[in-house]
C-alpha cells in the first residue's frame, strides 16, 4: 500500500512538471480573457508540423513557436477562430488538425467505432437469444420430467 | 452461414493484420503539401546577395523550376549541397533558393565557401514566404512546372538515390506536359 501511495505521488508530481513545462513556453499576453481562451485551445487543436505527436502548445521547436505567434497576431487582428484554422490548413493540410473534418476521406475515422460496437452488440444478442432458445429445447417436457422423477423416487 | 460465422474471426484478424502490417511502413513524415496544384503565393523580398533587389513570385517562374528551401543552420542542407551543385550543373532544371529565416552574411559566406547552386536565392528572414508554403523545416525543395505551378514538395535532404525516386518521375512528367504543348 505503502507502495502505491508513493508511486502515485511520484506520478502526480511528474504530470505536475509537465503542466508547468507547457505553461512556462507561453509568453503570449491577452488582455481579454475570452481571447486568452480562445487562444489556449487553437493552440491545443493545431498539431505541429514538425514533431507530428505535439500540439502547438508543447512544442518547442522553431515552427510551433512561429505558428503560435501566428495565432496570436492572427486573434489580435480579430480574426475568427474558424479563419485561423483554415489559414493553417491551407498552408500545411488536414493534417494540422487534431480533430479531423468530416468528409468521403474520415467517414471511416469519424463512424467506423460506432458501428463496430453496432456490429459487436448484434453479435451478442444473437449469441444470448440462441443460447437461450437452445436451452429451452434441453428443458424435460411433462413426461419426461415425471419419468425422471419416478426413476429417482426408484433409486431410494 | 454458421460455417462463414465460424471463420469470422480468422477473417477479421487476417484482415486487421494486412491493415497493421502495411501501417508498419507508412511514413508519417512525408505529408502531402497542401499547396500543391497551387501557384507560388504572392511575395515580395529581397534577393540574398542584393538587398537592393525586390523579387515576386514571377521570378520563380521559369521551365522547370526547383525551389530549395535552405539555411546554414541547418545540418541536412549542408549533407545535400554537393548534390544541388550537380544538379545546377546539369541543365534539366533552373534551381532557385529560398534562404529561410537566416541571416544574410552567414549565407553568403555559406555560398562563398561551399559553392552556389542556385540563379539566385530569396531571402526569406521571418520565413513569411517559408509560412505561406507551408515549410515547416529545412531543407524543402519544391517542383514548380512551366505555368508556375506547385508540383510537389519534397521535406528532407536531395541526394542521388532521392533524386532518382522522387525528382526524376516528376520531371519527365512536366517535359512531357511542355512537348505537348499543355
Amino acid at each position: 500500500m505503502a507502495k502505491l501511495i508513493s508511486i502515485l505521488a511520484l506520478l502526480m508530481a511528474f504530470t505536475g512538471s509537465v503542466n508547468a513545462y507547457a505553461a512556462a513556453s507561453e509568453t503570449h499576453e491577452f488582455s481579454d480573457p475570452v481571447m486568452q481562451k480562445r487562444y489556449q485551445s487553437l493552440v491545443k487543436e493545431l498539431r505541429c508540423p514538425k514533431c507530428q505527436n505535439q500540439n502547438l502548445a508543447d512544442s518547442n521547436s522553431q515552427i510551433a513557436i512561429d505558428l503560435r505567434n501566428e495565432v496570436y497576431t492572427m486573434l489580435k487582428q480579430g480574426k475568427a477562430d474558424m479563419e485561423i484554422t483554415s489559414y493553417m490548413v491551407e498552408r500545411y493540410g488536414d493534417f494540422v488538425l487534431y480533430r479531423p473534418k468530416i468528409n468521403e476521406l474520415t467517414y471511416v475515422l469519424w463512424f467506423g467505432p460506432a458501428i463496430i460496437l453496432l456490429i459487436g452488440v448484434l453479435i451478442v444478442v444473437m449469441v444470448a437469444r440462441k443460447k437461450s432458445a437452445s436451452r429451452k429445447e434441453l428443458e424435460l417436457s411433462e413426461e419426461q420430467q415425471q419419468k425422471l422423477n419416478k426413476i429417482l423416487a426408484e433409486k431410494d | 452461414m454458421g460455417k462463414v460465422i465460424r471463420f469470422l474471426p480468422l477473417i477479421v484478424f487476417i484482415a486487421l493484420g494486412v491493415v497493421l502490417y502495411r501501417g508498419l511502413f507508412l511514413k508519417p513524415q512525408e505529408l502531402p503539401s497542401a499547396l500543391v496544384g497551387k501557384p507560388i503565393p504572392a511575395f515580395t523580398l529581397t534577393q540574398l546577395k542584393d538587398a537592393n533587389k525586390q523579387l515576386t513570385a514571377e521570378d520563380l517562374k521559369g521551365d522547370i523550376v526547383l525551389l530549395n528551401v535552405w539555411a546554414t543552420w541547418c545540418p541536412s542542407c549542408r549533407y545535400e549541397h554537393p548534390y544541388l551543385l550537380d544538379i545546377a550543373k546539369s541543365s534539366q532544371v533552373t534551381l532557385y533558393g529560398l534562404n529561410y529565416k537566416d541571416e544574410r552574411d552567414l549565407a553568403i559566406k555559406w555560398l562563398e565557401d561551399l559553392g552556389d547552386p542556385y540563379q539566385f536565392s530569396v531571402f526569406d528572414e521571418a520565413g513569411r514566404l517559408g509560412l505561406d508554403m507551408g515549410v515547416y523545416a529545412a531543407p524543402e525543395t519544391f517542383v514548380i512546372d512551366h505555368h508556375g505551378i506547385i508540383r510537389k514538395r519534397f521535406a528532407g535532404p536531395i541526394d542521388a538515390d532521392v533524386w532518382q525516386r522522387e525528382f526524376a518521375p516528376m520531371i519527365k512528367t512536366i517535359s512531357q506536359e511542355r512537348a505537348r504543348g499543355e
